[in-house]
């Protein structure tokens, strides 16, 4: 093990595959302590797979991941659990499951089948809905609540499992843009006062720009670059990583760097707005 | 919340839903009063109070002949296979997460009986061999739809495709196997196909309630870890079940619960498939109820026997056609309703 001081989790030199599939090839990464990590990258570049490795979803065929130093898959089911978190793309709320049910289920690799149910079990689901902001839906069934309430619904599930690393596999899909930004801004108000380690896959790189302190690029199998967004962001970076000519410019609400991809012809607004000389903003590199 | 909490002193807790456990009980007061019932009918008829002497030990002896010897082991008999194949039919259905998931609509019934025909057409053999060729029957056909269906784990509508097409093929295998036979062996097959407790008695109790000793604690200790595979593969996993490892052990159980029941009473159908629903109508709880599901599988079997056995004047009927009645009219309705769910 190297001399520096390690990251709880990390992927070593691991190759990822399906099957007969290879996806990546000895790729190591390290998720920094406490950071929002947020993987970028384009579509089938590796990023999921990347991500259910290090959730031990998938077992690398070759090299390891580790938590707190030790290979994921030699560690016991539940003890994993207690300590990482996963959020998957899609789950299913079983028939007539209550929120108050379904967040009480996080609670499962702490509990045994003598143990069902402690006063501290109580309390944690029920903060955990508070901080999510779906307390008032607690008798409600999950099957009738709206897509973004859902997500906060399974967020909640995933927070009352109390795991200092939480893993969210692309948690913004299938929502629309109020829902979209609602749920980073819990992950970012979670990573913020709880302190609690968050990665995630996100396919909007504005939205990975503007939340991650932490950014990891990956395009075919490998990490293309990695740090904090600020630096990892430019125009270069993303026509390498994601084949498109853009301008890198900063985001007029948080000062973090936006993405504003080039079209394949410039096509002229035709309102009148446009007429008037664009003001220009501050170009990054 | 609905949920209540018992806890002690020491630490221990145990959750439970109010009226799932309510429900239970009730069943369970149900199956203990159709089983008095149901012991004191006949040509010999006895009150329920009679019933419960005798089994105290204070009937005269020919009470305690009807009872200890004809009529209790039948009874018990029906409590064992009813649970038996309700649990059965809870888990199939909800590893496949689909009412239809059954053993008896994918093919563990019928691949049980081509074990047992196998044995009665081609080898003429004993009652015990017909048993234990219809166990054998029932886990290769469960182990083949298990190898068939899997592709990187198992999925619901897979399972039940597979199933249906195994259940089609060995029905034509049953047809030619009693083709095959001659008049005597193919009487004893049609009888041992329409599943019945007539004639049960002790021998088969027995081994009956050994299986259910080792497998029922074990498929209700993984009860909690199904809760969570309900929920998908994935989030199961993130909550640290084995998630493999746990289907594996469920569905194993779930196999030789049915292919032991049905070597002890035949193919009883519709059992598996409509107790663990009515349970789940019952209890209004989400999950697989598997406790509730089994007691409703014994409640249901002896229903279905006393109708069986009274209904239709002097006429005694096999139970198995009863609940192949009430079964098939449930099945349609369930059809009906999925399909405008759209869940079909």
């Amino acid at each position: 093990m190297s001399d520096r001081q390690q990251q709880r989790l990390a992927a070593e030199s691991v190759t990822l595959a399906y099957e007969q599939r290879v996806i990546a090839r000895d790729l190591s990464v390290e998720i920094p302590d406490h950071s929002f990590t947020v993987i970028v990258g384009p579509n089938a570049c590796g990023k999921s797979t990347l991500l259910r490795a290090l959730s031990r979803m998938l077992k690398p065929t070759q090299g390891r991941v580790l938590l707190d130093g030790q290979s994921i898959h030699s560690l016991p089911a539940k003890k994993v659990a207690r300590t990482l978190g996963l959020l998957p793309q899609s789950s299913l709320a079983p028939d007539g499951i209550t929120v108050a049910d379904l967040v009480a289920r996080g609670r499962y690799p702490h509990q045994g089948l003598l143990r069902q149910w402690s006063p501290e079990d109580e309390r944690i689901v029920r903060e955990s809905m508070e901080s999510t902001g779906v307390a008032e839906l607690a008798d409600r069934f999950v099957d009738e609540l709206s897509g973004g309430q859902r997500q906060r619904v399974w967020i909640a599930m995933a927070l009352a499992q109390q795991t200092p690393l939480l893993l969210l596999d692309e948690p913004t899909t299938y929502l629309d843009i109020q829902h979209q930004i609602d749920v980073l801004d819990l992950c970012a108000e979670l990573h913020e006062t709880q302190g609690r380690t968050l990665v995630a896959v996100l396919h909007d790189l504005n939205h990975a720009a503007r939340y991650a302190t932490h950014l990891i690029a990956v395009r075919g199998g490998e990490v293309v670059a990695e740090g904090p967004p600020s630096e990892v962001v430019t125009a270069e970076l993303v026509e390498r990583v994601f084949g498109v000519r853009c301008q890198v410019i900063d985001d007029p609400e948080t000062g973090t760097p936006l993405v504003v991809p080039a079209g394949r012809q410039a096509r002229p607004r035709r309102n009148a707005a446009a007429q008037e000389p664009a003001q220009q903003p501050a170009l990054r590199k | 919340m609905t949920t209540k909490t018992l806890r002690t002193g020491t630490g221990l807790s145990l959750r439970f839903e109010p009226r799932a456990a309510l429900c239970g009980l009730g069943l369970i007061l149900l199956t203990l009063a159709l089983g008095t019932v149901l012991v004191g009918t006949g040509d010999f008829p006895m009150t329920p109070g009679e019933v419960v002497d005798t089994l105290l030990g204070r009937g005269t002896a020919v009470q305690e002949f009807a009872v200890m010897e004809l009529r209790l082991p039948r009874v018990l008999v029906a409590i064992l296979v009813g649970g038996a194949l309700a649990l059965g039919g809870a888990v199939f259905q909800s590893v496949s997460r689909n009412p239809l998931g059954s053993p008896d609509v994918i093919g563990f019934g019928q691949g049980a009986t081509v074990g047992a025909l196998v044995v009665i057409v081609l080898f003429q053999g004993s009652a015990v061999a017909t048993a234990l060729g219809a166990v054998a029957g029932g886990v290769v056909t469960g182990a083949a739809i298990y190898l068939l269906a899997w592709k990187r784990g198992v999925h619901g509508y897979r399972l039940v495709l597979v199933g249906i097409g195994a259940a089609a093929m060995l029905t034509s295998v049953i047809h030619y196997l009693i083709t095959k036979a001659n008049l005597v062996d193919a009487t004893r097959a049609t009888v041992w196909m329409t599943g019945s407790l007539d004639g049960r008695d002790w021998t088969q109790f027995w081994p009956l309630l050994a299986v259910c000793c080792v497998l029922v604690p074990l498929v209700l200790g993984h009860g909690r870890a199904l809760r969570m595979l309900e929920m998908g593969d994935d989030a199961a996993y993130a909550l640290g079940v084995k998630v493999e490892r746990t289907r594996i052990v469920l569905m194993a159980s779930a196999v030789l619960l049915v292919a032991v029941a049905t070597s002890a009473a035949g193919p009883i159908v519709f059992v598996s498939l409509s107790a663990p629903q009515l349970a789940r109508r019952l209890t209004r709880a989400p999950g697989p109820n598997l406790a509730v599901s089994a007691v409703m599988g014994s409640a249901l079997l002896l229903g279905a026997d006393w109708i069986a056995g009274n209904a239709f004047g002097d006429r005694h009927l096999p139970v198995g056609v009863i609940t192949g009645i009430l079964g098939g009219c449930y099945l349609l309705w369930l059809l009906v309703s999925e399909r405008k769910a759209g869940r079909l």
